[in-house]
């Protein structure tokens, strides 16, 4: 009795998928995970674009691009979400997209952003975040962090983005002297875990003074859990900052809907979706301004991002100087 | 007689079917990575030191996980007291428990503001850190010590009551029964077991990575995971996996030379009750043994208890759904888990042949993300990935398994197959009715075991198919991951819990049937 069914069922999908043109997005896991943007956007984007949007989901921006590369040439992926800044290079570029195409708004980066492949469409900054009510000597840069008895807990950079925009950050605020930063630092280090979520519920559980994670960060508590407790430190050599980037695929059989999805990226819609769902600030801020209770958040005076096209060369050099220090 | 070399019986072709599907996703899977690589670095100083730091680790952490495995394994093997069943169960469950959950839990007890420091600060004492070598092997020894304890007490109980029985009215003092009757037993166990969790252990990494306190405790697995992640460099993930394999040769070899197969007697199949422990000191030892035990697996367990009551009815409907399918999806996996080591271990156990056990320890080496990449580079030119999540999780979780599976349904078939099968052969009992009269009944308990384990191990399953999930089809450990990944920490502790107590729930289900009738 089944078999009428699924027969039926096949149909009804060939035929739909004859009339509607299907977009494929490949982006992180916790962009489309019931708590993050992906419902939401995906809802909009098929309110106006006539279409079937489709997500494939992967561990993060470095996952994305090991993806593209076992696909190869039977990547059915149409628009490639959440490259970060460390990763989205000229290289990558060259091999896999193709230029975005779009009329750019005014966006509200914190940097100057011209690239013709490269869409962003949020940002924040690396940071320290620790629990007020338990901490009040809050160090103003990693020279005092190092001084301090404060525990920390971070990411390794070999397996998680934020964890190598700490090695990127340390590096772009100290250069030369970066290995001796992290030399201090090691008996701050409690541990280095795998991935943000594992070093973030150390934190919480109380096993860690601060964490490494987002200025963005405690607008989650705030907002959310209307939990005030949590706050970042403000670095005065400056915060490194991610910039998420999306990008359409040279490869796509749907480049048209691809650019109409990056359009719609850089949107009201889109953008009043992302700070309450990614928890980062949106790429351009929607009419009717960000979430309240960002305010309170941390601004960092100065912005520090090492160019993408220089990025790939200092990160085996970071990398290394990293594991020596704390391999000690 | 020279026809039957070529005549080749189901029993034989369903075997090698069987094998043949592990060989493919373990060598299957590597040899796929291998062929993707179009230049490779080679192995570099870190790669060296990862190497050394994993077989350190693994063999210390083998070495005492089957130490304290086997007084305890004793202890519950001759002791009968209330809340056995439950401890035993309860024994399994680090093992099946994702580890991003297990390690909270842990840390919870042992972390630097967990229940041990708080204890001690109580006294004055000074706090000590479990990060650090001695982190990485408490934590593996929580993991693979109630495995290898499970492991042990299978082959405990299947020593014949006769034995018993004979040695006490021979007067034997129990250091005798132990020289004559259990270490026997134990030098054919045991060495297989060490072997097992040291393997576990080599492919450790997130565990290792989180309580080693940093890059020095860098694994193998750490290394496979950048090369095939940040690199893309698959020539140099197949490379090292290639590593992790010949360690597992190496490991079953040597093993295998240890490994003193002991005559198989005759019993009457009935449950052991012995009397010449019941002294005073032996009841201590062992009531102390239990207890350190119980209180090392299931303090931990509490934390996770505890952490996620909270947040467990505030969990929304896609969590329970998620929870639903990987209930299915583990029940399939224990299916398709029993259809593959049933072949193995009667070809192991009545042809006495090796390698269905060789075949079975390939999938502990395995890495995970090897087995993944290369599923996906065979299946991706022709299916969609997310089309084939389902199935894929199904049997790569059934195959991951199996080694846990033969080496607790090994030894008893092996005693079934040694003591009842000439009576069989005389009655000329073949094939199913065989099967169903003569093994079955027998090899239930260890049955149940693989079954429940199988399932608990599916249901906490979250790293090898991870380039097939579908977004709109993620499992209970996905679910907790993203929820944690969405700072809902409360609610992945809530999730945490749920997924504890279905692992348990299930594994306690199959483990019970399998002992229906046993006092054991």
């Amino acid at each position: 009795m089944k078999y009428p069914l699924i027969a039926a069922g096949l149909c009804a999908a060939t035929v739909a998928g004859a009339e509607t043109p299907i977009l494929n997005v490949y982006t992180y896991d916790s962009f489309t995970s019931d708590w993050g943007p992906g419902p939401a956007v995906e809802a909009a984007f098929e309110d106006i674009c006539a279409c079937d949007l489709q997500f494939s989901a992967v561990g993060d921006g470095a996952a994305l691009i090991a993806r593209l590369n076992l696909e190869g040439d039977h990547s059915e992926a149409d628009v490639v979400l959440g490259l970060d800044t460390n990763l989205a290079d000229a290289a990558l570029a060259e091999q896999f997209f193709a230029p975005h195409g779009i009329e750019m708004p005014t966006l509200n980066l914190p940097i100057e952003w011209s690239n013709d492949t490269y869409v962003p469409y949020d940002w924040g900054y690396f940071a320290f975040v620790y629990d007020n009510t338990k901490k009040d000597t809050i160090p103003a840069n990693f020279r005092d962090l190092a001084a301090s008895d404060l525990k920390i807990v971070i990411q390794d950079p070999r397996s998680s983005t934020p964890g190598l925009g700490l090695l990127m950050w340390v590096k772009a605020a100290y250069g030369d002297e970066a290995p001796a930063i992290w030399g201090d630092l090691e008996d701050n280090i409690i541990t280095v875990t795998k991935g943000w979520s594992e070093s973030y519920g150390m934190f919480t559980a109380g096993e860690a003074d601060m964490v490494l994670s987002y200025t963005t960060s405690p607008a989650y508590h705030l907002i959310a859990e209307e939990d005030a407790s949590k706050s970042s430190a403000s670095f005065d050599e400056g915060h490194y900052l991610q910039v998420e980037v999306a990008a359409v695929t040279k490869s796509s059989d749907q480049p048209e809907l691809a650019r109409q999805f990056l359009d719609f990226m850089v949107s009201d819609t889109f953008q009043t979706i992302i700070p309450t769902t990614n928890w980062m600030y949106p790429a351009a801020t929607p009419a009717a301004g960000l979430p309240d209770g960002f305010e309170t958040l941390t601004t960092p005076d100065k912005a520090l991002l090492i160019p993408a096209e220089e990025a790939g060369a200092l990160r085996e050099a970071a990398l290394v100087e990293w594991l020596d220090a704390l391999s000690q | 007689m020279a026809r039957r070399a070529f005549t080749i019986s189901p029993l034989g072709l369903w075997g090698a079917a069987s094998a043949a599907l592990l060989l493919f996703l373990t060598l299957g899977t590597l040899l796929a990575v291998a062929m993707k690589a179009e230049f490779t670095q080679g192995l570099g100083r870190a790669d060296i030191s990862a190497l050394c730091f994993t077989l350190t680790q693994a063999f210390f952490s083998a070495l005492l996980s089957v130490a304290f495995a086997i007084p305890v394994a004793r202890a519950l093997a001759r002791r009968q007291f209330w809340g056995r069943q439950i401890l035993i169960t309860l024994l399994g469950a680090p093992f099946i428990l994702p580890v991003i959950v297990a390690v909270l839990g842990l840390l919870a007890v042992f972390g630097r503001n967990g229940l041990f420091n708080q204890t001690l600060a109580m006294f004055g004492i000074e706090t000590v850190s479990i990060y650090g070598f001695s982190g990485v092997l408490l934590a593996h020894v929580f993991f693979n010590l109630p495995l290898a304890t499970r492991l042990i007490l299978q082959a405990w109980l299947a020593i014949p009551s006769e034995r018993y029985r004979l040695a006490q009215s021979l007067g034997f003092h129990p250091n005798d029964v132990f020289r004559q009757i259990e270490l026997p037993m134990l030098r054919e166990v045991v060495p297989g077991i060490f072997a097992i969790v040291f393997l576990i252990c080599t492919t450790s990494f997130a565990v290792a990575l989180t309580l080693g306190g940093g890059p020095r405790a860098t694994t193998l697995e750490l290394a496979i995971y950048q090369a095939l992640r940040s690199d893309f460099d698959p020539g140099k993930a197949a490379l090292l996996s290639s590593i992790q394999f010949a360690l597992c040769t190496l490991a079953a070899l040597i093993a295998w030379y240890f490994t003193k197969q002991q005559s198989t007697a005759a019993g009457f199949d009935r449950v052991v009750q012995r009397t010449d422990v019941n002294t005073l000191p032996l009841r201590m030892i062992d009531a102390s043994v239990i207890a350190f035990a119980a209180m090392f697996v299931i303090l931990p367990l509490a934390m996770v208890v505890e952490r996620g009551l909270s947040g467990i009815l505030t969990l929304p409907s896609v969590v329970w759904v998620a929870a639903l399918r990987s209930v299915v999806m583990a029940l399939a996996s224990s299916a398709v888990m029993l259809a593959l080591v049933l072949p193995l271990a009667l070809i192991a156990a009545r042809r006495r042949k090796a390698w269905p056990e060789a075949v079975a320890y390939l999938s502990v080496s395995a890495s995970p993300l090897v087995i993944g990449t290369g599923l996906f580079i065979l299946l991706n030119p022709y299916f969609s990935p997310r089309d084939l999540a389902l199935p894929i999780t199904i049997f790569v979780n059934a195959a991951m398994s199996i080694p846990f599976a033969l080496r607790a349904l090994l030894p008893e078939v092996r005693a079934v197959e040694a003591t009842w099968s000439p009576l069989a052969d005389q009655l000329g009992m073949r094939g199913m009715a065989r099967f169903r009269l003569m093994l079955l009944p027998r090899i239930r308990r260890p049955m149940g075991f693989a079954l429940g384990l199988t399932a608990a191990l599916s249901m906490g399953d979250l790293g090898v198919v991870a380039l097939f999930a579908d977004p709109d089809a993620g499992t209970l450990p996905l679910m907790i991951f993203r929820l944690m990944g969405a700072y809902r920490m409360e609610q992945a502790a809530g999730a945490a819990l749920l997924l504890l107590m279905l692992s348990l729930t299930m594994f306690m289900g199959f483990d019970r049937g399998g002992r229906q009738n046993a006092a054991t």
